[in-house]
């Protein structure tokens, strides 16, 4: 009796082992399943569709005509499984807890914006995905990045960009290519506020003076009215920590009001290819968030094959585009070094390797990149990164602004 | 009867017994899929106990909701979670009496536009107060609750709803209530005062929005006035409880559930075309079901009843 039980039980276990082992290798051979949800509908889609979705269907094409990612020493085709989180909070939950659960995917890539990032964190977190986060700029991404050591914050924080801009100003004056006069306005939303936040407080540190310190609702259709009397100021540096729609009107708004300060930096939206269509020859000289190496090899090949796959022949945009192509890299080259699907190996190397990417050689510290472009200004149809100087391919930033043109 | 209420009160402790084991039970995506049945079960609930009797139409529960979401996110690192809610359900209560004082005397269309421009008040004030005086705008919800805990709230709370609900309808608020839906003019001459019967629920009905909320709120990490004042979530609200029914405490539920696991199934196969499914979706519930399931299964009973009955007495 007790050996037919103990040889039945070898039986069962062996066929169990067989069975999943059997499944195990198939799944691990057969395709890598890579999900994400991202806004296809509600107020995200722009940002979506201009800085995430053309990346992530590039490197999908570019991965699957190589062969595939390479695990051991085959290569296996990527699979895609995806959602749209229709910009809603929950939504973007659910839907990650649909790709781990139900469609069982190996790998996550994250939703485009900072309040669906920070949302999908502790999920993606419990469930020990990497969560590489190309578009989220939150101040508190150092203290994130220690809570769920599975995320990675490539886009710095706000406190960084303001800084950054404020001590490029401080030199300009120091090299009298500016006065002291600051006219600064925000738009009343998360972004805006942080930025203004630790804008102003660096501003002020610094001793500039700030003449004009205003904030205006999201979807504020008529910006003359700010324009004007900023213009009455006459200052020396107009600043606007605004959102893309915002950006376009207020940029339109100087160009007829003929508010032409020595260093004219807008928000959000200056880095896209639409600002320089709408705008052309008078992008000359604008700053704003962002920036790239324009000059680079790198960039310029993948500006060309960004350009080839996207509808369209779309370009990408000149700041979080190029991070969300490099964490694709990062994430291809983590996972063919570690070999196989072991999640907790891949975050541990995303944490420690060194990675070839698009914007040059990236090593993370504590989860974050160490350098960032943060000012960028448009120069003979480029968007080039002007600040901090000390990154590789740093252009010298034109002062003052040359005056708009008629269009 | 009293066999029928044993009977009826034996499956409905027994489900609760059941439903209570899920976290247990189901994987994460289902309990995500059980939370946000629990989540939309107890607030067309709650719209339907206001709104089922008097015919007022509310597009409130985003604000209230809101706030609840809202005071978790400024107090939730700094007092105990039971007091969270606590301070949550009284800022709804709060609100809700102010709002109920002043408005309830409009009723019609007046009453469904006010309500609507209600959550777009409290969500200004929210952001004016943010962008002006604490100058942060987002917050983050780092508080110790898992999905099981949020689940078990939204369990009690759901019970607390139906319990609360049955007690009004056997009450005299309740009958109140009921003879100013019929005709107001006539509930205000048989000597009620509607002011206060209205108020009265307005205020229950918006207490439990705002619990929701705040129970809620911890799942999102993030909150700003976009995600906390979602405009969708009263027209799904009212859309499950006109499905349902609203003119019985049970209706909202028939809707709520059937629409919640439709939401997931149409945003699981077909992302893309989500929005135009739903759109045909409501059309055809408004021109087929005017009176929600609950309406269908009490005129289905009628007709039953009427051809069964002679024959069984025959």
């Amino acid at each position: 009796m007790g050996t037919t039980i103990t040889r039945r039980m070898a039986l069962l276990a062996s066929v169990c082992a067989a069975t999943f082992g059997l499944v195990a290798t198939a799944h691990a051979q057969a395709s890598l399943k890579i999900g994400y949800a991202i806004s296809r509908t509600g107020p995200n889609t722009g940002g979506a569709a201009v800085t995430t979705l053309p990346n992530y269907e590039l490197w999908v094409k570019e991965v699957n005509a190589a062969g595939g990612i390479k695990l051991g020493d085959k290569r296996v085709p990527i699979e895609i499984v995806q959602y749209d989180d229709r910009s809603n909070a929950e939504e973007a939950v659910r839907a990650i807890e649909r790709l781990v659960n139900q469609d069982k995917v190996d790998f996550i890539l994250p939703p485009w914006g900072t309040g669906l990032n920070l949302a999908v964190g502790p999920t993606l977190n419990r469930e020990g995905y990497p969560h590489l986060a190309a578009t989220a700029v939150t101040d508190r991404a150092p203290e994130l990045a220690k809570r769920w050591p599975n995320s990675f914050w490539l886009l710095g924080t706000s406190a960084d960009a303001a800084k950054t801009l404020v001590d490029l100003l401080v030199k300009l004056r120091d090299d009298k290519a500016i006065g002291d006069t600051v006219a600064m306005v925000s738009i009343a939303d998360g972004f805006g506020i942080d930025l203004s936040s630790a804008g102003r407080k660096a501003l002020t540190d610094a001793k500039f003076k700030l003449a004009y310190d205003k904030s205006y609702p999201i979807g504020t259709q008529d910006l003359a009215p700010i324009i004007n009397e900023v213009k009455a100021l006459n200052p020396d540096v107009f600043i606007a920590f605004s959102y893309p729609p915002d950006t376009l009107a207020l940029t339109e708004q100087s160009r007829i009001a003929g508010l032409n300060p020595k260093v004219f930096y807008t928000g959000v939206g200056t880095a896209f290819p639409l600002y320089r269509q709408r705008f052309g020859k008078n992008t000359e000289g604008v700053m704003g968030i962002g920036g790239w190496s324009g000059d680079s090899p790198a960039i310029k090949d993948y500006l060309a094959r960004h350009k080839a796959s996207a509808a369209n022949g779309a370009e990408p945009d000149r700041w979080a585009s190029a991070v969300t192509y490099a964490s694709l890299q990062m994430l291809q080259q983590a996972i063919e070094k570690v070999g196989k699907v072991d999640r907790a190996a891949v975050i541990k190397e995303l944490q420690t390797g060194t990675f070839d990417t698009v914007i040059g050689k990236v090593k993370l510290e504590n989860n974050m990149p160490t350098r960032y472009w943060w000012v960028g200004q448009w120069q003979d149809g480029e968007f080039y990164g002007v600040a901090p100087a000390a990154n590789e391919g740093a252009r010298k930033a034109v002062v003052p602004k040359p005056a708009w043109v008629a269009q | 009867m009293t066999l029928r209420t044993t009977t009826l009160g034996a499956i409905a402790l027994a489900a609760i017994v059941l439903l209570a084991f899920v976290p247990r039970l189901a994987n994460p995506y289902y309990l995500a899929l059980a939370i946000s049945l629990l989540q939309y079960t107890v607030l067309a609930t709650a719209w339907g106990m206001f709104s089922g009797p008097t015919r007022y139409v509310s597009l409130a529960t985003t604000a209230f909701f809101g706030v609840g979401a809202y005071t978790v996110a400024v107090l939730g690192e700094v007092l105990p979670w039971p007091v969270v809610l606590v301070v949550a359900a009284s800022l709804g209560a709060i609100l809700a009496a102010v709002v109920g004082l002043s408005t309830l005397r409009l009723s019609g269309v007046y009453f469904v536009i006010f309500t609507f421009g209600l959550a777009e008040l409290v969500r200004q004030l929210v952001v004016w107060f943010e962008v002006n005086k604490s100058r942060v705008l987002g917050r983050y919800v780092f508080v110790n609750v898992t999905q099981s805990d949020i689940y078990w709230q939204l369990l009690i709370l759901a019970i607390a709803v139906f319990l609360i609900g049955w007690l009004v309808a056997r009450s005299r608020l309740g009958f109140a209530l009921r003879i100013i839906g019929e005709d107001e003019t006539v509930a205000t001459h048989c000597g009620i005062n509607t002011t206060i019967a209205k108020v009265a629920l307005f205020t229950i009905s918006a207490t439990i929005m705002t619990i929701v909320g705040a129970i809620m709120a911890p799942r999102w990490t993030y909150i700003e006035p976009s995600i906390a004042f979602n405009a969708m979530i009263s027209f799904q609200v009212l859309i499950m409880a006109l499905l349902g029914g609203a003119h019985r405490l049970w209706g909202p539920i028939l809707g709520a559930v059937p629409l919640v696991i439709l939401f997931e199934l149409l945003s699981a196969r077909f992302p893309n075309t989500f929005t135009i499914i739903l759109g045909c979706i409501f059309l055809l519930i408004v021109y087929l079901l005017p009176r929600g399931v609950a309406g269908l299964l009490e005129s289905g009973k009628a007709r039953w009843g009427e051809t069964f009955k002679p024959r069984a007495v025959a």
